[in-house]
C-alpha cells in the first residue's frame, strides 16, 4: 500500500519510524511547512533553542549520553550556517547527528533569493553524508538512508536540506524497511590478524591497551567485553580523553587520561611499553606527542571501524579494520581457546615500573586556605557527587582538563567533551541535551567562564523545559590555556587573554530565572556545592578560582611522553621554535 | 623571545610531520574511482583533495553505467607512499564511492588521453606541422589557410612531445582531456 501525503509530513512519519523522540531545533521561514506538522501532533518532542549552534550542542549531548542518534531542525541561510560548528564538533568527534535544514523553493534555488545559502556546499566537507532533496517521492527515502549513515561505521553527523516547495508537495512515502544502502561498513575483525595480535599479548612484557571514543561508541557491550579483558589479562590500561568512562576510573588497572595533560604513569607507560593496543582511537596528536619518539620500542595493534584511520599517523603492525565490540569478543574467545596465557612474572615486573610512576603523584598541587585551587574544586565536586547517577558535560581549555584528570568515570556514556575541534561553547547546550534525555539525573556542565559565555543563551532553554543543569563556573577572569601558553612561549606576554567586564553571574542566573551561587572562600565550597545539589532547577555556580594556576602534567607541544613537565618549577624555556609553532 | 623562524615545510620534528618515518619519495599514482552518479559527487572527491592538501595532477570523469547511475573518475595523483594510501582509503569511505582501483599498484595498465591542438601558421610550417602529425598519427579534424585542428590520442608524455615540436611551427593552442585508464587483461 503506498501512502500519499506532504513533504513536511513525511519528515514527522520518517522520524517517528525511527524511534526519534526528541528534536532540538529552531524555526524559520523554510521550515515552517514542518513546524505546522510538530504542532499537530505529540509522540515527537521539539525542544526550541536560543541559537542554531545551541541546537547541534544539545542534540550532541542528547546522541552521546544516550547512544542514539541526536535529531536537529533549522531553517534555510543562517539557520543552517549557525549549525556548521556543531556539524564539525561531531564530525571530528564522531557523534551520530541528523540534521534537517530548510531551503528556499527549488525555483528559487542560486537566485540569491532571502535567507538562502548553499548549505549542502558549505556542509559537505562538515558532514559525513547531506544530501539536497529536490523531489517529494525522494524524501523519507533520504532521511532513512540518513539515519542509516549517520550510525552505521564510524558514526557522524550528516545533513538532509529540504527546500520549502517539497516539504509542501504531495509525495510517496517510502518506509524504512523498503530502503537498501549500499553503505555496508564491516564490522568483523579478520581473526588471522586477531589471532596474530593474541600471540603477540600472550608473549608481550610490558602490554598496554590504550583505548578511545570507538569503545564508546560501539556501545555499552563493547566497554564491557573491554573490562572482561583487561581483569582476565591484567594488562594496564589507560585512555583518551574521548574514551573515559569505558572502563572505570575505579579499577586498579586504570592508569588515567594519556596525552598532553594526560598522567605521568599513562605517558610513561604509554613511551615504554613492548606492545599497544590501541582500541578505537586515532593517533590524535594530543596523543602522540613528537611522532618520531612515539613509544619506540614497541609493536603497535590498531583496532578502528574506519580504515582510514589505520596507518594515517603511525605504523599499525597488526591493523585490524572492525567493530570495537565485535574485534573484541574475538579477541578473548581466541586468547581463552589458546589457554588465556600471558607473561605473568613480566607483567608483575611491568605493574611495579607503573607502581613508580604511580609514586610521582603527578596530579599534586599546592592548595591553598584562602583562594579556591580550581583542582581542589573538583576534587570537592568529585566526593560530593560521586556514586550519583552523574552526567558531566565541559566546555574547552583548562577546566576540561582538570575535570578529565579529577573526576571519575564508571561507566561510558557520562562524559560530554569536544575533543577533537575544541569547541568552546558546547558544555551549556551539552549539558542542556543530556538532561533533556535523563530528566531524573544529575548533569553538571563543568565550564570556564570563558567558553561559557560562549552560549550562555541556553540557559534560557534550560528554564523553559525546567532542565536543572547545574553550570559549574571555575571563574579565574582569565582564558587559562591561552594565559598558559603565552607563559609559556610567548614571554608572558598576556595578549588579549584576560576577561573584563564579566557578568555578575547570580544576577545574570537570576535574570534567567535560574539559581545563582557564589563561593570565593575555599571554607565555604562544601556547603556551596551542596545547596547547588540539592537546589531543584537550573543553577549558575560562580566559583571564584586562582587566577594564574597552570594546568600540569604538560607534553609541550613538540616534546615526546618521557619529556612531560610535572609543575611550574620545570617550565623555564622548554618550548623550543619547533613547538611554539604547533597548537 | 626570538621571533619564530620556521620554513614552510620545516617540520621534521613536530607533532604534525607524518612522513618523516617512512619514504619521503613522491609517486605518480593512476586511481580509478567508481562514483555513484549523483548531485555534488565530483564535488565531493575534490574537496577531498583540497582539504587535506593532496595533489590532482589530471583528473576525468563521465557517467559509464547510465542505468547503475555510476560514473568513473580517473585521477592522477602524487605523493609519499604514504600519503597515496591515504587518498585511497580517505576515498574509499566516502559514502557515494563504490570502488577504488590504485592501477599503479594493481598491475599494468593502459592510461590515454585526447588532445585537440589549433596549429595557426603558413608556409612550409603548415607542411612540417602535417609531417609530423603524420608520425604521430594524429588527426586533421579542421582546417582553414592557415589554421589546422589536429587530434591526438596517446599517453600524457606522447601528447606532451607532440605539443612541443609543434610549437616552434606557429602559433599553437591546446585542448586536453586529462587521463583515461583501465588496467590490462582480464
Amino acid at each position: 500500500m503506498t501512502r500519499q501525503m506532504t513533504g513536511a509530513k513525511m519528515v514527522i512519519e520518517a522520524l517517528k519510524e525511527q524511534g526519534v523522540d526528541t528534536v532540538f531545533g529552531y524555526p524559520g521561514g523554510a521550515v515552517l511547512p514542518i513546524y505546522d506538522e510538530i504542532f499537530q501532533q505529540n509522540e515527537i518532542r521539539h525542544i526550541l533553542v536560543r541559537h542554531e549552534q545551541g541546537a547541534v550542542h544539545a542534540a550532541e549531548g542528547y546522541a552521546r549520553s544516550t547512544g542514539k542518534p541526536g535529531v536537529v531542525l533549522v531553517t534555510s541561510g543562517p539557520g543552517a550556517t549557525n549549525a556548521v560548528t556543531g556539524l564539525v564538533d561531531a564530525l571530528m568527534d564522531s557523534i551520530p547527528l541528523v540534521v534537517l535544514t530548510g531551503q528556499v523553493p527549488t525555483f528559487m534555488i542560486g537566485s540569491d533569493a532571502f535567507q538562502e545559502a548553499d548549505t549542502v556546499g558549505i556542509t559537505r566537507p562538515c558532514t559525513k553524508m547531506n544530501w539536497l532533496v529536490k523531489d517529494t517521492d525522494k524524501l523519507s527515502g533520504t532521511i532513512h538512508e540518513a539515519f542509516h549513515i549517520a550510525t552505521e561505521g564510524r558514526p557522524g553527523p550528516v545533513l538532509v536540506d529540504l527546500p520549502k516547495d517539497v516539504q509542501f508537495a504531495t509525495g510517496t512515502y517510502t518506509s524504512k524497511p523498503q530502503v537498501k544502502s549500499h553503505y555496508q561498513p564491516r564490522v568483523k575483525g579478520d581473526t588471522a590478524m586477531i589471532e596474530a595480535l593474541v600471540e603477540a599479548m600472550e608473549q608481550a612484557e610490558r602490554p598496554i591497551f590504550y583505548t578511545g571514543g570507538g569503545v564508546i561508541n560501539s556501545g555499552p557491550k563493547a566497554s564491557q567485553l573491554l573490562r572482561e579483558l583487561v581483569e582476565a589479562t591484567g594488562f594496564p590500561i589507560t585512555s583518551t580523553l574521548m574514551g573515559l568512562g569505558s572502563y572505570p576510573a575505579s579499577g586498579d588497572k586504570w592508569l588515567g587520561m594519556l596525552g598532553m595533560h594526560g598522567l605521568y604513569e599513562a605517558n610513561l607507560a604509554m613511551h615504554d611499553c613492548d606492545l599497544m593496543i590501541n582500541i578505537g582511537a586515532r593517533f590524535d596528536d594530543r596523543i602522540t606527542g613528537r611522532i618520531a619518539d612515539f613509544s619506540p620500542g614497541s609493536r603497535k595493534a590498531h583496532i578502528d571501524i574506519d580504515p582510514s584511520s589505520i596507518n594515517k599517523v603511525i605504523h599499525a603492525d597488526f591493523p585490524i579494520i572492525g567493530d570495537v565490540a565485535h574485534v573484541l569478543e574475538d579477541m578473548l574467545r581466541i586468547w581463552k581457546a589458546r589457554g588465556r596465557k600471558t607473561q605473568s612474572e613480566a607483567l608483575t615486573k611491568w605493574w611495579e615500573q607503573i607502581d613508580q610512576w604511580r609514586a610521582v603523584k603527578c596530579l599534586r598541587y599546592t592548595n591553598s586556605e584562602t583562594v579556591i585551587k580550581p583542582q581542589y574544586a573538583l576534587e570537592r565536586l568529585e566526593a560530593l557527587t560521586k556514586g550519583r547517577d552523574r552526567y558531566i558535560a565541559t566546555e574547552v581549555g583548562q577546566h576540561q582538563m582538570w575535570a578529565a584528570q579529577f573526576l571519575g568515570f564508571e561507566d561510558p556514556n557520562r562524559w560530554m567533551t569536544s575533543g577533537g575541534l575544541g569547541t568552546m561553547g558546547y558544555g551549556v547546550p551539552a549539558s542542556i541535551g543530556v538532561q533533556i534525555a535523563h530528566p531524573e539525573a544529575l548533569v553538571i556542565n563543568v565550564a570556564g567562564e570563558g567558553s561559557w559565555l560562549m552560549n550562555m543563551q541556553e540557559m534560557g532553554t534550560a528554564v523553559q523545559y525546567r532542565a536543572p543543569v547545574k553550570q559549574f563556573i571555575l571563574n579565574n577572569e582569565r582564558l587559562g590555556m591561552v594565559r598558559q601558553w603565552q607563559e609559556l612561549l610567548h614571554g608572558e606576554r598576556y595578549s588579549h587573554s584576560w576577561s573584563e567586564a564579566l557578568p555578575d553571574f547570580v544576577k545574570l542566573a537570576e535574570a534567567f530565572g535560574c539559581k545563582g551561587i557564589l563561593c570565593t572562600d575555599p571554607a565555604d565550597l562544601d556547603d556551596a556545592i551542596m545547596e547547588m545539589l540539592e537546589y531543584d532547577g537550573p543553577v549558575i555556580f560562580d566559583c571564584v578560582v586562582e587566577k594564574h594556576e597552570n594546568c600540569f602534567p604538560m607534553i609541550p607541544s613538540g616534546k615526546a611522553h618521557n619529556e612531560m613537565l610535572l609543575g611550574e618549577a620545570e617550565t623555564q624555556g622548554v618550548i623550543q621554535e619547533g613547538g611554539a609553532v604547533l597548537v | 623571545m626570538s621571533p619564530l623562524n620556521i620554513e614552510k615545510g620545516s617540520t621534521s620534528h613536530s607533532a604534525y610531520d607524518l612522513r618523516s618515518h617512512m619514504s619521503d619519495e613522491v609517486e605518480t599514482h593512476t586511481l580509478a574511482v567508481l562514483v555513484q552518479n549523483e548531485a555534488g559527487v565530483l564535488a565531493r572527491v575534490i574537496g577531498l583533495f583540497s582539504g587535506r592538501g593532496y595533489n590532482i595532477e589530471s583528473l576525468t570523469v563521465a557517467e559509464v553505467d547510465r542505468e547503475g547511475h555510476r560514473s568513473r573518475i580517473t585521477i592522477v595523483t602524487s605523493g609519499t607512499p604514504q600519503v597515496i594510501q591515504q587518498i585511497r582509503m580517505q576515498l574509499e569511505r566516502m559514502v557515494p564511492v563504490h570502488e577504488v582501483s590504485d592501477l599503479t599498484v594493481e598491475g599494468p595498465f593502459v592510461s590515454r588521453e585526447l588532445a585537440l591542438i589549433k596549429v595557426v601558421s603558413k608556409g612550409e610550417h603548415r607542411v612540417e606541422a602535417l609531417r609530423i602529425a603524420e608520425i604521430f598519427r594524429a588527426n586533421v579534424v579542421d582546417s582553414t589557410l592557415e589554421s589546422f585542428v589536429f587530434e591526438i590520442t596517446g599517453t600524457p608524455e606522447k601528447v606532451d612531445a607532440f605539443c612541443e615540436l609543434m610549437r616552434p611551427l606557429g602559433d599553437v593552442r591546446l585542448a586536453r582531456t586529462g587521463v583515461a585508464a583501465i588496467a590490462r587483461g582480464l
